[in-house]
């Protein structure tokens, strides 16, 4: 079976009055039917531009200027804005990191929930006094499929009125209110105090079982992609350096710089041994040289990384993008 | 809101109300220029008559006296009597509000839908020729004296073309019994469309040329919060919904951005008092600010001290009011 969404070549860039950000430079994703993929790398590498560019939701200044956004067999930067509003909220949803930010402050939570119901469901009944009736029943139960308590009684209220942790299970709601093929969940701990980011990603996975769809879960914390991912992708500057199952590519990552987000992760380093957190800085976007871009900050750097750098088959189902590790596949 | 916080606001109208006493009455004494003198004219009295006169308005006691005799009877709510009219102030000021008030409201309503309107256009097309349009004429709007404008329009309309009156609120053909005194709805009430549409043409102009600096206000407010707001997280978020570009800029942009207009709108009709005052004589607008205009000129004190203090309790309602609005707004203020 084809993949739910492939994307090819993707390249998204910033026009600043410094020059032109490379945001995201020929990134390629696959994402399958029914699989949680993690996307990891440190702020600023990429992870949240390229999903909005999925999503069609890039603004200016920035634009995509080359690839191709496949999703199922359809390719989404070749529809008209009316159809991408389509399958905006109803294939693909997405929630965003914060959730404070997300749910708009003048407006109700049911009104939040029945908006999208309204924007996509056809099973809704004609009738206005019908549709508004189901749109109360279905906005309620989400609330409560969610695990917010009382949800009848909690959609007249405001979002400054819920707790962080429920405010990110109202966002989730809403994603996932027309029941969506793919769910891209943007960095939807990192808000959040521990336990409670234990109890969202549980949520999102029992979701994910219930419903069968596809989850692109962003973080910076390898440690929930350990728990929760079934392949993880890794982004460094623009780009995918390496892509893989997650035990193998957490088991054995064959990336300098997997290897140091590894040890930046306490309770994955190994025990007894210093915790090394990644010394440098992400690049520049602007003008990067043809040479591996994490080369600076890199321990086993050696002269022949100072030219372009293609990504390799490591194993049958693993790829990096470093010339230390397995065969070039050009 | 609790009571406390109601009373808590009305009680500082005390001390503002006091201070602005002293300023007026302090300005009105520095003005050069005697009342008597002034209402005598080129008339021949005798020494004796002028200072009976002098005796009958209260002129002849001391400064501080007569501030202090002003403040007390002004707390019982008796403002004196008009110099030129003879009559109590109260009275003559009640018969001019009206006027003014139409002007106001017809002037703010003007301002409300040109601005927003021009606002989140500008804010949509951000840097478009539109724009850059609005930008200047909502510069011009803020940098144009009201009179002159004022005039500009009336030798445009008035005078070269000729299709709208020159002064007043209405013509003489259509004057009808008042019932609220606002005359736009009165010839409604009495059923004379014909009316309506002349005391229409007369508050148009006025109208406009008051309104014109506050509709280049709220337009630059609605625009640069609208800028921002449309820079936000649920902004987008809606967007992901997939819900209508319409939904999205109005639903959720729009209802966020025209929080700062609507406060702004609020405390900026506390300066439409003053541009009344410019464009009531401009346009020879039977009003407060006309009347307020003549009595300085007249050094009518009592009105002139009555009508600042009635200027200054509106301001400061206004401002209580712009701030109820802004919490009704926005949910996540509680006063
Ligand atoms: N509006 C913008 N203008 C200019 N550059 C931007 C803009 N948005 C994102 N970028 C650039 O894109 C890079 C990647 O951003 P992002 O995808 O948000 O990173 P991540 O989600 O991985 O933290 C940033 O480092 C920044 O340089
Ligand atoms: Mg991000």
């Amino acid at each position: 079976m084809s993949a739910l969404l492939d994307v090819k070549g993707l390249r998204t860039v910033f026009e600043t009055r410094a020059g032109t950000v490379c945001a995201v430079d020929g990134v390629d994703v696959e994402v399958r039917r029914g699989e949680c993929l993690g996307i990891v790398g440190e702020s600023g590498s990429g992870k949240s531009v390229t999903f909005a560019s999925v999503m069609g939701l890039v603004r200016s200044p920035g634009r995509i200027d080359a690839g191709e956004i496949l999703f199922d067999g359809r390719d989404l930067r070749k529809l008209s804005q009316k159809e991408l509003r389509a399958v905006r909220g109803r294939d693909i949803a997405m929630t965003m990191q914060d959730a404070l930010t997300a749910l708009n402050p003048a407006l109700t939570v049911g009104v939040q929930l029945a908006e999208v119901l309204e924007a996509h469901d056809e099973t809704l009944p004609r009738g206005r006094r019908a549709r508004t009736r189901a749109i109360r029943e279905r906005s309620a139960e989400i609330l409560g499929l969610v695990g917010i308590p009382s949800p009848d009684s909690r959609l007249s209220q405001y979002p400054h009125e819920f707790s962080g942790g429920m405010r990110q299970r109202i966002m989730i709601a809403i994603a996932l209110a027309c029941r969506p093929k793919l769910l891209i969940a943007d960095e939807p701990t990192t808000a959040l105090d521990v336990t409670i980011q234990a109890q969202v990603l549980e949520l999102i996975s029992d979701i994910r079982a219930k419903l069968g769809m596809s989850v692109v879960l962003i973080t910076h914390d390898l440690g929930v992609v350990a728990e929760h991912c079934d392949r993880v992708m890794v982004m460094y500057a623009g780009q995918v350096v390496e892509e893989g199952p997650t035990t193998e590519v957490i088991g054995s990552p064959s990336h300098p710089y997997t290897r140091g987000l590894l040890g930046s992760i306490p309770r994955l380093a190994l025990r007894g041994q210093p915790i090394h957190p990644i010394e440098g800085q992400v690049p520049d976007l602007i003008d990067l040289p043809a040479q591996c871009r994490f080369y600076s900050r890199c321990a086993d750097r050696t002269d022949a990384c100072l030219t372009p750098i293609a990504v390799r088959q490591v194993g049958p189902h693993r790829k990096a993008r470093c010339i230390l590790a397995g065969e070039d596949t050009q | 809101m609790g009571f406390g916080k109601f009373l808590e606001r009305v009680l500082h109208l005390v001390p503002v109300l006091l201070g602005v006493s002293v300023i007026v009455f302090i300005m009105m004494a520095l003005t050069p220029g005697d009342p008597v003198q002034i209402m005598i004219g080129d008339q021949a009295i005798t020494p004796e008559q002028e200072s009976a006169l002098r005796r009958d308005l209260g002129l002849d006691r001391p400064m501080l006296e007569r501030f202090f005799v002003f403040v007390g009877n002004a707390v019982q709510g008796d403002f004196g009597e008009s110099f030129y009219h003879r009559r109590p102030v109260s009275e003559v000021i009640a018969e001019r509000l009206p006027a003014t008030i139409e002007l106001s409201l017809v002037a703010l309503i003007f301002a409300l839908v040109t601005s927003i309107p021009l606002g989140v256009l500008a804010a949509i097309r951000k840097n478009s020729i539109f724009d850059r349009i609005a930008t200047v004429i909502s510069l011009l709007g803020v940098s144009l004296p009201g009179f002159w404008f004022g005039i500009l329009l009336l030798m445009l309309f008035a005078v070269h073309l000729n299709i709208l009156p020159v002064a007043g609120r209405i013509g003489y053909a259509s004057e009808i019994a008042p019932i609220t005194h606002f005359l736009l709805i009165d010839t409604l009430l009495r059923g004379r469309p014909d009316a309506f549409l002349d005391a229409l043409s007369h508050i148009v102009l006025p109208a406009i040329t008051l309104g014109l600096p506050m509709t280049a206000i709220l337009m630059r407010v609605t625009r640069s919060s609208m800028l921002e707001v449309l820079q936000q997280d649920y902004v987008t978020f809606a967007e992901a919904k997939g819900l209508s570009r319409r939904r999205v800029l109005f639903r959720h942009a729009l209802k966020n951005a025209l929080i700062p207009t609507v406060s702004v709108a609020a405390i900026e009709t506390g300066s439409l008092l003053g541009g009344n005052m410019i464009v009531e004589t401009v346009f020879g607008w039977p009003g407060l600010g006309r009347l307020v205009v003549e009595s300085i000129f007249l050094r009518n004190y009592p009105l002139v001290q009555a009508a600042v203090l009635l200027y200054a309790v509106t301001y400061v309602l206004l401002n209580f009011f712009a701030d109820i609005l802004y919490t009704v707004l926005n949910p996540k203020v509680k006063l």
